[in-house]
C-alpha cells in the first residue's frame, strides 16, 4: 500500500537508480560531514542521509515486489557484464530495508548520545564514521560482485574499527578491544578474499549470478571447494559465527553505546545476509561437500552459539557484555535456521534476523538512554531505575521479553518458525535445545529486570530523570515494533518467505 | 613429484608467507608485531592473486603497436579481443602477444588500499594504547585490564558499606 503509493510519486530518475543510490548518498555525505564545523550541523545532514538511504530502500523494495522475476540488475556506468554490478532480489531488499531504517532510527537518537559521550571536536568526524559504516554495510548488501561485497565490507569495518575505539573517552578498555577487532576483523575479510580468488581461478569471474551459473560444473573442482571453505570462514568471523565470535564482547560492550545499538542491529547481520548468499545461491545446498557443512559444521555451532552463549551470558555481570553474549547466541538461531538448508528454515533464520535487529536494537538503545544520565553499565547500577526512569525501562522490558520469546512479541514468532521448520527436517532434539537455551534467556534477562524494576536503587539520591525524548520515540518505535510483529507478522514473515524463496531459487520451493 | 613441487614454487612460497604471517598475527605478544604479521599476512594475498594471474610467456598487460592493428584509437574500452572480432562474431585474427591477465592485478590495487588503511588505523590505535596504558604488550595490558578492575571493584564494595551504612 504505502509502497504503491511511493513508487507511483517518485521521479523517474529516483526508480532507476534506487539500488545504488543507497549506499551512494551516505558515502558521498561522509566527507561533507567531515568538514562540517558544527556537531549539530553534521547530526541533521547525517539524519538526512540516512532518510533517503530508507526511501530508497523502500522504493527497492517496492520495485523488486512489483517486478515480475523479482531482480534489480543494475550495472554501474552501464558497463554490461565487464563492470560491477548491483543485484537486488527479495533477499536484499529486506536486509537493505533493515539496515537503512535501523540507521535512521539510530541517527535520530544519534544526537543525545554522542553530546554526553563524544568530544565537541570530533562529533562530525565520529558522525562521519558512522555514515561511512552505514553506506558499507549497505553496499554489502546490495552488490551482485565478489570483489566489491569486499570492499564494502573493509569500508564498513574500518570506520567500526574507529568507532569503536571512540568509547576510550569512557572506559580505556575500548582500544584494545579495538585492537583485537581490528586483527579479527582483517584476517576475515583476508580469508574471503583468498576464497574469492580461488574461484576467480576456476570460473574467471566475480559476478555473483555467472559465478552461480558457472560453478555446478566444477563441483568436484578442488579449489573450488577450497575457496568455498575460506569464504565461510571469513564470513563467519565477520557474522560471529560460535568460535569465531571472541571479538564481539568486548567490541559491544566498550564502544560508545551509540556505536552498539548500531552495529548490534545491523553489523553481523550483513555478514550473515552475506553468508546466506554464498550458501544458497551462489553455492547450491545440492553440492556433496555444503550438505556435509550444513550438517556437521553449521548445525553443531549454531547450537553450541545457543547454549554455551547463554549460559556465559547469565554470568555476566555488565548488562552491555550479558547482552553481547546473548547476541552470540542469537547469532546461533540464525545459524541453525540456514544449515536446515529448506525454505521454511532459511526463512525462520531471516525472521529472526529481522526480529533480533529489533529488539536488540530496542535494548541498546535504551540502555543508551540509562548512559546519559546515569554512570555505569552494571546490573548493580541498574537497580530500581524501573521508579526513576519509567518509559525508557518499560520500553526495555518489552525488548527484553521479546529477546526470551514470550508470546505476543516478535521474539516468540521466530522460534516458534524455527521450532516448526526444525520438526519439518525431524531435528525435534534441536528443538529441546532452543526451547533450553530461551530458558537461559529467561535467567540472563530475569536478572536484569528484577534488578531494574524490584530491587531499590544502589544509590538513594538518584533523582528521576528520564531519557531525552529524541531518544524516546526512536526507542518506543523499536519497542512496539517487537509487540506489533509478534501479533501481526505478516509483513516481516512475508520478507523473510520471499527472500528465502530468493536465495534458495524456486526450484526448491516446490 | 618434484616437477609437481618446483611446477608451482610460487604457490608453495605463498603458503609459506602467509602461514607465518597468520603466526606471527596470533603467537605475538607485541602489538606493533601482531600489525606486522597482518600486513605479511594481506601482502601475500596479493602475491596470490598475482600469480593467479600469470600467463605463461605472458608479458605486462599493455597492449604492444603489433596488437592494434587499426591504431591507437585511444579508447580504452575498445578492448582489444573487440577488434579482432568481426561483425558477424568470428574471430579475424589472434594477438600477436600473449599477456597476463590484468584484472587480479587491478583488484589488488584495491586490496592494497585496504591493507594500508588498516595498517594506519592500527598503528593509530596502538599509539593510543601506549598512552592510555604505558605499553604495548598484550600480556601487560591484560595484566594492567585485570588490576584495575579488581580496584574497581574494591570501591565498588566500600561505596556500597558506606551507602549501607
Amino acid at each position: 500500500m504505502i509502497l504503491e503509493s511511493l513508487l507511483v510519486s517518485a521521479p523517474d530518475w529516483a526508480i532507476r537508480h534506487a539500488p545504488v543510490m543507497i549506499p551512494v548518498v551516505p558515502l558521498i555525505m561522509a566527507p561533507v560531514l567531515a568538514l562540517s564545523p558544527s556537531g549539530r550541523l553534521s547530526w541533521f545532514l547525517a539524519m538526512v542521509a540516512t532518510a533517503a538511504s530508507f526511501y530508497f530502500a523502500l522504493l527497492t523494495l517496492g520495485i523488486v515486489q512489483s517486478t515480475p522475476g523479482g531482480i534489480i540488475e543494475y550495472w554501474i556506468g552501464n558497463w554490461y557484464l565487464i563492470g560491477i554490478e548491483f543485484r537486488v532480489d527479495a533477499l536484499n531488499a529486506m536486509i537493505l530495508l533493515l539496515i537503512s531504517g535501523i540507521g535512521f532510527l539510530a541517527s535520530i537518537f544519534a544526537w543525545p548520545t554522542i553530546v554526553a559521550e563524544v568530544q565537541k571536536q570530533k562529533m562530525s568526524l565520529f558522525l562521519s564514521a558512522f555514515l561511512l559504516c552505514f553506506a558499507g554495510l549497505c553496499g554489502v548488501a546490495a552488490t551482485g560482485d565478489a570483489f566489491n561485497l569486499f570492499v564494502f565490507l573493509e569500508i564498513s569495518s574500518l570506520s567500526t574499527y574507529v568507532l569503536v575505539a571512540m568509547g576510550a573517552s569512557r572506559d580505556r578498555r575500548a582500544l584494545t578491544a579495538a585492537f583485537d577487532y581490528l586483527i579479527m576483523g582483517t584476517l576475515g575479510a583476508s580469508f574471503y578474499i583468498v576464497g574469492v580468488g580461488f574461484l576467480y581461478a576456476a570460473t574467471g569471474t566475480l559476478n555473483m549470478a555467472e559465478l552461480a551459473a558457472q560453478l555446478p560444473a566444477l563441483s568436484g573442482n578442488r579449489s573450488v571447494q577450497v575457496g568455498f571453505a575460506f569464504i565461510i570462514v571469513g564470513l563467519g568471523l565477520k557474522a560471529a559465527m560460535w568460535p569465531l565470535h571472541q571479538w564481539l564482547p568486548n567490541a559491544y560492550g566498550y564502544s560508545p553505546s551509540f556505536v552498539t545499538m548500531f552495529l548490534a542491529a545491523t553489523a553481523t547481520k550483513v555478514a550473515l545476509y552475506a553468508m546466506i548468499r554464498w550458501l544458497f545461491t551462489i553455492f547450491n545446498p545440492e553440492y556433496p561437500f555444503e550438505q556435509a557443512i550444513f550438517t556437521f559444521i553449521l548445525a553443531p555451532l549454531g547450537i553450541a552459539a545457543m547454549v554455551v552463549c547463554s549460559f556465559q551470558a547469565v554470568f555476566q555481570t555488565d548488562v552491555r557484555r550479558m547482552l553481547a553474549y546473548s547476541s552470540v547466541a542469537q547469532v546461533g538461531y540464525m545459524i541453525l535456521g540456514i544449515s536446515i538448508a529448506t525454505t521454511a528454515g532459511v526463512s525462520a533464520g531471516l525472521l529472526h534476523l529481522f526480529n533480533h535487529a529489533l529488539m536488540k536494537g530496542a535494548l541498546f538503545m535504551a540502555i543508551a538512554g540509562i548512559c546519559i544520565n546515569y554512570k555505569g553499565t552494571t546490573i548493580r547500577d541498574f537497580a530500581g531505575l524501573g521508579r526513576s526512569a519509567p518509559f525508557t525501562m518499560a520500553a526495555f522490558a518489552i525488548a527484553g521479553l521479546s529477546l526470551i520469546g514470550v508470546p505476543l512479541t516478535a521474539g516468540f514468532i521466530s522460534k516458534l518458525q524455527l521450532g516448526y521448520a526444525l520438526f519439518e527436517h525431524g531435528w525435534w532434539w534441536a528443538v529441546l535445545l532452543v526451547v533450553f537455551s530461551s530458558f537461559l534467556a529467561v535467567f540472563y534477562v530475569g536478572r536484569i529486570l528484577q534488578s531494574v524494576f524490584f530491587l531499590p536503587p544502589a544509590n538513594p539520591r538518584k533523582s528521576r530523570k528520564e531519557a531525552p525524548l529524541l531518544l524516546l520515540v526512536p526507542l518506543w518505535i523499536l519497542a512496539l515494533a517487537n509487540i506489533y510483529f509478534g501479533i501481526d507478522a505478516s509483513f516481516p514473515a512475508g520478507l523473510a518467505r520471499d527472500g528465502a524463496v530468493a536465495a534458495i531459487g524456486l526450484e526448491a520451493f516446490q | 613429484m618434484w616437477e609437481f613441487i618446483l611446477e608451482r614454487a610460487g604457490y608453495w612460497a605463498i603458503i609459506g608467507l602467509m602461514m607465518i604471517g597468520l603466526f606471527i598475527a596470533f603467537s605475538s605478544e607485541n602489538l606493533i608485531k601482531r600489525l606486522v604479521g597482518l600486513s605479511l599476512f594481506m601482502t601475500t594475498i596479493c602475491l596470490f592473486y598475482v600469480t593467479l594471474g600469470k600467463v605463461t610467456g605472458g608479458t605486462a598487460p599493455v597492449l604492444l603497436k603489433e596488437d592494434m592493428p587499426y591504431g591507437d584509437t585511444g579508447h580504452a574500452a575498445a578492448a582489444p579481443d573487440a577488434q579482432l572480432v568481426a561483425a558477424g562474431g568470428e574471430r579475424v585474427a589472434e594477438l600477436v602477444h600473449t599477456y597476463s591477465n590484468p584484472l587480479p592485478h587491478v583488484l589488488m590495487l584495491t586490496a592494497i588500499v585496504v591493507g594500508v588503511a588498516t595498517l594506519s588505523v592500527g598503528l593509530a590505535l596502538i599509539v593510543r594504547i601506549r598512552e592510555a596504558y604505558g605499553s604495548i604488550e598484550a600480556d601487560d595490558l591484560r595484566a594492567i585490564d585485570i588490576e584495575t578492575a579488581i580496584a574497581q571493584e574494591a570501591e565498588d564494595e566500600k561505596d556500597q558499606h558506606e551507602a549501607a551504612a
